[in-house]
């Protein structure tokens, strides 16, 4: 023991790490004090830490060590050797780490508290059975979004029948295991439910596409923090409640945001699994039209002869590592006069802020990057909307048709522009399995091929004019 | 209800308005960050990993409290460098050169 501090002081302590939060949090409110900010929160986490080390009944230092040498490790080379276009998967594994952190805390002091015939409190109880069950499904559901993002499970919705039957079973499994490991004192009983809600967290992530995942990846953030509030109330510390807190509405907030983007409720995303509604529907008319496929030189020439460009990027950008080619082109196009903009749907991409992400490494300045409401209104004053790896945000039934998925949901509206210019890897429909008449519109050409070579070949088809 | 509870559940509904209240002010652009900050938070369990780590004497609150303290600070330390990291990225940068109409 180095020093014993007591209880009060170390809240006291908890106080001013909450602060830090809530101040950190603010100034990221802009792109200048953002970064000040992350340190501001880093403050926090530290006094909190090093306070918590100080109690009278921490130590065992070796093991505490051990466990701070190993995560530390783990999460310093991940978030170092990560790469931007990867972001979603980190942030993904994140929500996962912590979701399983807190479900150790809540088994571990059940634990502790059972291990000599004991039980727990009612409300403790309650806290432990809510922190492990969020911990276990917030897990392996963070696990199933990562394998999604990283493709190494199928990013189309993976649905059979009886689904939500079956999900609603094993959940409601999970919850009553937990429930009746408190009286009876038994670990292993809590153990499995830990196990069951895992599962019920991977079957409830599976039928969600990849189009849909940025709402997932915020409902598992605010589910993260909702484990540490748990644990919080399991242990009586102010400072999980408050952090915990905090990362919920963050979460919540974001949820809500990405599902209003898309038109459509929480419960639609989560349960809906987009592509079988388009499949149900079957064949609505064969779409008539021809796509007409260009070349690199043409739209060279297009673009140099254009006053005012909007480039469009979706999640196909982040699949070719385009950004800094694209950002190479506009920089190109702006030396030659023409005024470029950046055209940025809430849900482009795979979480919340993705193309903002990309675009920023690219040193794209953000001044140059508009929103969704600001910039539809210029898109009838563009010569060329260019159309780089987006493809729902983009779909002009969402406007027109009412028997569309998708009719409601607010979209970029390129097709207003004078020309559209659509970069592609070939006519498969996206990650929704949507079809898109933008792509027969008589003023939309195709240039086809991965993102990153074809933007390639317009820069030098640009230099060489 | 005892005392302890009602003042923690003070403490929980007026920090998730707090957050509601501050986070509503982060713009779009800055989402991403925000999502990995908001990770960085809920690393915060370490310390309640540390709590149950630093009293653990058998070998099955050991191994789960080393877990859980490993992902906590995996969740804390990856949570903090990948926001700076990506807020490093917006910086400002002087406008691209316009060339007047010749």
């Amino acid at each position: 023991m180095i020093a014993a501090l007591s209880q009060n002081t170390v809240n006291l302590a908890y106080l001013v790490a909450a602060v830090c939060f809530v101040v950190g949090i603010r100034m990221l409110s802009s792109p200048r004090t953002a970064r000040v900010g992350n340190v501001v929160s880093a403050a926090g986490m530290i006094v909190a830490i090093v306070f918590t080390l100080l109690l009278e009944s921490v130590d065992r230092y070796a093991f505490v060590l051990a466990g701070i040498a190993i995560g530390a490790t783990i999460g310093a080379v991940g978030a170092r050797t990560v790469r931007m276009t990867a972001m979603p998967q980190m942030v993904a594994l994140l929500n996962g780490a912590g979701g399983g952190a807190a479900a150790g805390v809540a088994i571990a002091e059940f634990d502790r508290l059972t291990r000599f015939g004991g039980t727990p409190p009612g409300e403790t109880a309650a806290a432990i059975v809510t922190s492990t069950v969020l911990g276990g499904l917030t897990l392996a559901g963070s696990v199933v979004a990562f394998g999604k993002l990283q493709e190494l499970i199928r990013g189309r919705p993976i649905v059979f029948p009886g689904q939500q039957v079956v999900n609603a079973l094993v959940f409601s499994a999970a919850v009553a295991l937990a429930v009746i490991s408190a009286p009876a004192g038994e670990t292993w009983l809590l153990g499995l439910a830990f196990v069951v809600a895992a599962v019920f967290g991977v079957l409830f992530v599976l039928p969600i596409g990849g189009a849909d995942m940025p709402v997932v990846i915020a409902l598992l953030n605010a589910f993260s923090g909702l484990g540490a509030v748990g644990a919080g109330f399991v242990l009586d510390n102010n400072a999980l409640i408050i952090g915990g807190a905090l990362v919920g509405a963050s979460g919540t907030l974001l949820t809500l945001l990405m599902a209003k983007a898309m038109n459509r409720s929480v419960a639609n995303v989560l349960f809906g699994a987009f592509g079988q509604i388009q499949t149900s529907l079957g064949e609505r008319g064969e779409v008539e039209g021809t796509v007409r496929a260009t070349t690199p030189h043409d739209v060279a020439v297009q673009l140099s002869y254009s006053r005012k460009v909007i480039i469009v990027p979706g999640y196909g950008m982040a699949v070719a590592q385009a950004q800094h080619d694209i950002g190479a082109l506009a920089d190109l196009l702006a030396e030659q006069g023409v005024d470029v903009k950046y055209a940025i749907h809430p849900v482009a991409g795979r979480m919340p802020g993705h193309m903002n992400v990309l675009l920023a490494e690219a040193q794209v300045p953000y001044s140059q990057l508009y929103e969704m409401e600001r910039i539809n209104p210029e898109f009838p004053q563009a010569d060329v909307a260019l159309v780089i790896g987006a493809n729902d945000v983009t779909n002009p039934a969402a406007n027109t048709d009412p028997a569309s998925p998708i009719y409601g949901m607010p979209i970029l509206e390129v097709d207003k522009a004078a020309s559209v210019v659509v970069l592609k890897r070939s006519m498969n429909p996206g990650f929704s399995g949507i079809d898109n008449d933008l792509y027969l519109d008589p003023k939309t050409t195709m240039l086809f091929g991965d993102a990153r070579e074809s933007v390639l070949h317009l820069i030098t088809a640009m230099k060489d004019q | 209800m005892d005392v302890l509870l009602a003042i923690e559940l003070t403490i929980l509904v007026l920090a998730a308005f707090l957050g509601f209240e501050v986070i509503s002010k982060v713009p779009a652009m800055l989402h991403t960050p925000l999502m990995s900050g908001a990770n960085f938070i809920h690393g915060i369990v370490i310390v309640g990993a540390i709590l149950v780590l630093g009293k653990a004497d058998d070998t099955f609150t050991r191994v789960v409290g080393l877990l859980a303290l490993a992902l906590a600070t995996a969740n804390v330390v990856g949570g903090w460098f990948v926001t700076d990291r990506m807020l490093g990225m917006f910086k400002r940068r002087p406008e691209p050169p316009r060339k007047d109409d010749a």
